[in-house]
């Protein structure tokens, strides 16, 4: 599957692939602490591993940036 | 080491001091340690002790950096009182292995910039050059 990740355009073997386990392969240790959008929409956390993707999806991920002094 | 050029510096200095008594933040953009932009957040905590960006204006950032050929290198925020080095909730929520966390204090009369990398809780310092 073709899949443009944070603007990068990369091969995965997989021909079936949720938002979930694209995380897992990215190395995100910790999923709930990203905000992710599909093809510029914002999806839900709870949605992740529902979300199936599809050759040619763009999909963008960012860390929760937050902390205290 | 991360290369800020002294235009950039200055900018999230001034947005450190215009915001106080409010933790300011932002991200810086560039390409492996050399910093190019910086982009002002809004801290959706306004507080004076915690600080988190807004996810719409992550990927606005995010965008806009990317269509300079750009990526978003460090995350940078403000200690009105406190020195420049990551309290325990920064490190906690220090997510990101691969950004800088720059932090500016101001609880000196000159302000203090500081850089760190941290992953998994370990804490690194980080030398910045201003161009």
């Amino acid at each position: 599957m073709k899949l443009i990740i944070n603007g990068e355009a990369k091969e995965f073997s997989q021909t079936k692939l949720n938002v979930e386990e694209l995380l897992v392969l990215e190395n995100v240790e910790q999923p709930d602490m990203v905000s992710v959008q599909l093809n510029d929409e914002f999806l839900k956390k709870p949605d992740y591993a529902a979300v199936f993707l599809k050759d040619d999806d763009a999909v963008n991920f960012l860390y929760f940036m937050g902390g205290g002094e | 080491m991360l290369r800020i050029p002294q235009s950039v510096y200055d900018s999230i200095v001034e947005h450190a001091l215009a915001d106080s008594p409010i933790e300011a933040c932002g991200y810086l953009s560039g390409r492996e340690g050399d910093a190019k932009t910086s982009y002002r957040l809004k801290n959706t905590d306004a507080s004076g002790e915690h600080f988190s960006f807004d996810p719409e204006e992550q990927f606005a950032a995010f965008k806009d950096a990317m269509s300079l050929g750009l990526k978003l290198i460090a995350c940078y925020h403000s200690h009105p009182q406190t020195p420049a080095r990551p309290s325990a909730e920064d490190i906690k929520l220090a997510y990101d292995p691969a950004i800088s966390y720059v932090i500016i204090s101001l609880a000196e009369d000159v302000p203090v910039v500081k850089s760190f990398k941290i992953k998994n809780g370990d804490v690194s310092p980080e030398e910045i050059e201003v161009l």
